[in-house]
């Protein structure tokens, strides 16, 4: 059996296994009456995929996907301006990785790159701030993106470029929080969920109590995991003996790195450079309410969007999704990959047309990578 | 770039700018120990952080630094998170 050498502990992971088939016997949870439980971080995505832990779990489990994939929910109006920074005479823009193949309406950054724009992949914040000290001609636009993992890493770089006077080094800020979304599938009538894994490495920087609402209003259970195997199936279990026990509560099954109040520094940091906007648009899922942040006025020599006038600091444009893409149901669990018509047709990693599609992290990437493309020739 | 990989301090470079050179998987790479900073910087060398992004996040022991690397690699991330890194280098000297 290929599950033994798989996990480093197989031990360990057989007997989680076996008491989750328990409990959700116990609790009367079947294939045809599943318990839905949603793990939010792309993260956690990728390792129930690479693992095959949707398939070992007792079938009384099922795992929606959340939208906890930063370049997923990318919404293509954001690439399209991004990409019209990037073209602007004397730019530098520098982005992650990441972000290259996300379809905007008409281009990628990449093809972007490719038309000529100055487009640099970079591995951190630091790296724009070190091209705008060595090109102080030229305007080195940073691409911020991500949940608040990566929320700090912009704004100590804001802070330093203030601090040297940097006036040509700025951020084009896609910064999105995790529980606003999640506020927002709750209050979805359809939705179906019964629990959650939160997210270890957001969690690390915010800590446990800005999920307190889900317990607490929701009556839903949410535990902090790390994204190993061993521990993503110690926190179903976790969800389940909660249900079983008719609890709804924080855990925090990853206390080896997450602190409860999160990181005070980090935290400092985000509260001195950003502030939430008012909406925000999510790939897939729309407008959601106070779920993004932009620059401060007394930071907005380092806001792109105010240094191009463009995107929110202007009239928006946003772009429709494809037609027939199903990112949106996918995102919100109503549907799997496999039910989206362009699913290893007209979307696959190499020519992605939905940003679920992008990333190793994205629900309809990990389903491709780990068994889909089996499933769409069958 | 949302799952951070664990390095290791050890040297200081730039104490104002709170710049520290870490080694990751042998690589050496300079990050920011602004997040993990709690008494005097010179106290980190020799201790291992999760690296998010060219930031030190979190101060983690060498057992949960050498779990977490494995979790890493049987992912792919850690083989990424240092591609990222060699790619940067070189759009850097570009
Ligand atoms: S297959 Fe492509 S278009 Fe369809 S939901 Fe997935 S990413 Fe979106």
């Amino acid at each position: 059996m290929k599950f033994a050498s798989e996990f480093r502990d197989p031990k360990a992971a057989r007997a989680l296994l076996a008491a989750i088939a328990r409990r959700a016997e116990q609790i009367g949870a079947s294939r045809e009456k599943p318990v839905h439980i949603m793990e939010i971080c792309g993260g956690h995505t990728h390792s129930i995929f690479r693992y095959g832990l949707d398939k070992l779990v007792h079938e009384g489990v099922e795992f929606i996907h959340g939208p906890g994939c930063p370049v997923c929910v990318l919404p293509r109006a954001r690439i399209d301006e991004s990409i019209q920074i990037a073209r602007r005479p004397g730019v530098i823009f520098t982005t992650f990785g990441d972000a290259m193949r996300v379809p905007g309406r008409s281009q990628s950054l990449l093809q972007a790159r490719a038309a000529g724009a100055d487009i640099r992949m970079v591995y951190s914040p630091l790296d724009a701030l070190a091209l705008a000290r060595k090109y102080p001609e030229r305007d080195v636009v940073f691409f911020g993106l991500g949940f608040e993992t990566t929320t700090p890493s912009t704004a100590l770089a804001i802070q330093q470029a203030a601090r040297e006077g940097l006036g040509n080094f700025s951020v084009f800020c896609n910064h999105i929080t995790v529980p606003e979304p999640i506020h927002a599938l709750l209050k979805d009538p359809h939705m179906v969920l019964d629990g959650f894994i939160g997210p270890g490495h957001v969690s690390m920087v915010i800590g446990v109590h800005p999920y307190d609402f889900i317990a607490r209003d929701f009556q839903k259970p949410l535990v902090v995991a790390g994204f190993e195997p061993t521990d993503l199936l110690q926190s179903v279990l976790i969800v389940l003996d909660q249900i079983a026990e008719g609890r709804a509560e924080v855990e925090n099954q990853y206390a080896r790195v997450v602190p409860e109040e999160g990181n005070p520094v980090s935290l400092a940091a985000i509260a001195d450079v950003y502030e939430r906007r008012p909406s925000f648009e999510w790939r897939g899922l729309g407008e959601i309410d106070a779920s993004g942040l932009r620059i401060r006025p007394k930071y907005a020599a380092f806001d792109a969007e105010e240094k191009f006038g463009i995107g929110y600091a202007v009239a928006r444009n946003p772009a429709p999704e494809p037609e027939g893409c199903a990112c949106g149901a996918v995102m919100t669990g109503r549907v799997k990959p496999t039910a989206c018509p362009h699913f290893g047709k007209g979307c696959t990693p190499e020519m992605p047309l939905g940003a679920l599609m992008v990333s190793s992290e994205g629900a309809c990437a990990a389903y491709w990578q780990y068994g889909g493309a089996r499933v769409a020739a069958e | 770039m949302c799952l951070g990989i664990p390095g290791r301090i050890i040297a200081m470079t730039d104490p104002a700018r709170m710049m520290a050179m870490a080694e990751v998987s042998g690589v050496r790479r300079e990050v920011n120990i602004a997040c993990v900073a709690e008494g005097p910087p010179e106290g980190l060398i020799g201790r291992w952080v999760l690296i998010h992004v060219g930031f030190a996040m979190s101060l983690i022991d060498e057992d949960e630094a050498a779990r977490t690397l494995a979790a890493l690699h049987e992912l792919g991330e850690a083989q990424e998170a240092l591609e990222q890194m060699a790619e940067a280098d070189r759009e850097m000297a570009r």
